[in-house]
């Protein structure tokens, strides 16, 4: 029980809280990494998938990409390209986390998004292309509408995964929530109060960005019934 | 030369000298998943009854459920490290946690898309509850309950890696020691060994449900779970 009643110390002592290693830099620096990672997925999963899917080529591709994403553990991803990194001069930290979470967050962007446009019923495309649209307007005026949904959808279980993921981060040296995890778990017994701490923090962060993300879809998409997971 | 060696991607010698070492991480990692596995069959199995028959415990079960999917599983280890210590016990728990929302869904969802004429029939022809749970309902739920069994085992063998994180063997070991050492070889070989055995259980398990209900073919299910 100490370890608990030491935990809630930590967390209530507003000097923890302050400074450079304090928790309010390392929660900024955990979202930071996050937000260039899901930008990065973003700009490179979602451009290809619509154009993929507009042209319904490879439509087998992003259910195997799905399943490829779930089976590649993240942490092996993050700890692959630590050497890299290092090689290439991009250093320990933000890079390489970075780097994972972007591997991390394009399959469900990629996927919904290529759902959403592919899933456009053909008898709607027929009419359109019918009544004279062209190919990129038939994108532009039906497809692209009707995959706002599920394209919202697949950006916010990304990002959902990309910041719990950023937690370990903190193993390959980027100071982020997950530290005080990591290094509390390197101290041993003596450690047990941070490592909880940052186990709190950590779920909370996650825990709160679920819920916006999800108010935030609901708010963008209020005509969405269709809740894939 | 061995500086050379070690740097790069892969480096056959050592994967040679540590066959023994690779094959105990095989054993640890296979076994840390099929518990968590079994005891997540059991406990979803048990709440999606739960859930079908009493139809207002979906939503509390659901909601707990997805807020522990949502907690990362490094978290969700470390905070139990106080209660349950490091090693085994804290990482089946947060395993085990993880496999709920998954099963308990697709276990409700399969179970709800027996026609509801079906279910008369079966009541026709005097099966009781049990029976037509255990003889008409499960058969016909059985695509879909597989369906999330395989993304619950695939989520689980790849977090099994993080587990190591907390001193409960498996690949996840040789990945830390490799990052520790910033020595490629082990993290490939941790990996690439997890990635293949994700989809040799997730094949074995597509295979296992094609056999069991030889009257449909083998559809793409759980697509609604597919994060």
């Amino acid at each position: 029980m100490s370890t608990v009643i030491d935990a809630v110390q930590f967390l209530l002592d507003p000097a923890n809280w302050t400074g450079p290693r304090g928790i309010l830099s390392r929660t900024w620096a955990h979202l930071w990494v996050s937000i260039v990672a899901v930008t990065i997925s973003a700009a490179v999963a979602i451009p290809s998938a619509i154009w993929l899917a507009h042209r319904r080529r490879l439509p087998n591709v992003s259910v195997a990409l799905v399943n490829l994403g779930r089976a590649i553990p993240s942490f092996a991803i993050i700890a692959l390209v630590l050497p890299f990194s290092i090689r290439f001069g991009f250093g320990l930290g933000f890079w390489p986390t970075c780097i994972a979470l972007v591997a991390l967050g394009i399959p469900p962007m990629f996927t919904n998004a290529y759902s959403g446009v592919a899933e456009t019923p053909d008898h709607l495309t027929e009419a359109a292309a019918g009544i004279g649209m062209t190919g990129p307007q038939v994108l532009r005026k039906l497809e692209l509408p009707s995959a706002v949904p599920l394209l919202v959808t697949g950006v916010r279980i990304s990002a959902v995964q990309i910041i719990a993921t950023a937690t370990l981060g903190a193993v390959v040296g980027y100071e982020c929530l997950g530290t005080y995890i990591v290094a509390g778990l390197a101290r041993g017994a003596a450690g047990r109060p941070q490592v909880l701490a940052g186990a709190v923090l950590v779920a909370a962060l996650a825990l709160l960005a679920d819920l916006l993300l999800d108010h935030l879809q609901r708010r963008l998409t209020p005509w969405n019934t269709q809740q894939l997971r | 030369m061995i500086a050379d060696e070690r740097r790069g991607l892969i480096w056959w010698g050592w994967v040679g000298d540590h066959l023994d070492d690779i094959w105990q991480r095989t054993v640890e990692h296979v076994q840390l998943t099929a518990i968590a596995l079994v005891v997540g069959c059991l406990i979803s199995f048990a709440l999606a009854l739960l859930a079908v028959r009493v139809r207002w415990t979906y939503a509390p079960i659901r909601r707990v459920a997805s807020i522990l999917y949502t907690i990362p599983s490094l978290a969700l280890f470390a905070l139990l490290i106080p209660f349950t210590g490091l090693g085994m016990v804290t990482a089946e728990i947060a395993l085990v946690s993880y496999t709920i929302l998954i099963l308990v869904s697709n276990t409700v969802a399969g179970l709800d898309a027996v026609p509801a004429s079906v279910k008369e029939a079966a009541d026709g022809m005097g099966y009781t509850p049990r029976r037509r749970l255990l003889r008409v309902e499960l058969p016909l739920a059985l695509p879909t309950i597989i369906a999330g069994i395989r993304i619950a085992s695939v989520t689980v063998i790849g977090l099994v890696t993080v587990a190591a994180l907390i001193g409960s063997g498996g690949y996840g070991v040789l990945i830390e020691d490799g990052l520790r050492r910033s020595f490629p070889t082990p993290i490939v070989v941790g990996a690439v060994l997890s990635v293949t055995l994700a989809l040799l259980v997730d094949g074995g398990l597509a295979l296992l449900q094609r056999l069991l209900t030889p009257w449909r073919r083998a559809e793409r299910g759980g697509r609604e779970l597919a994060t």
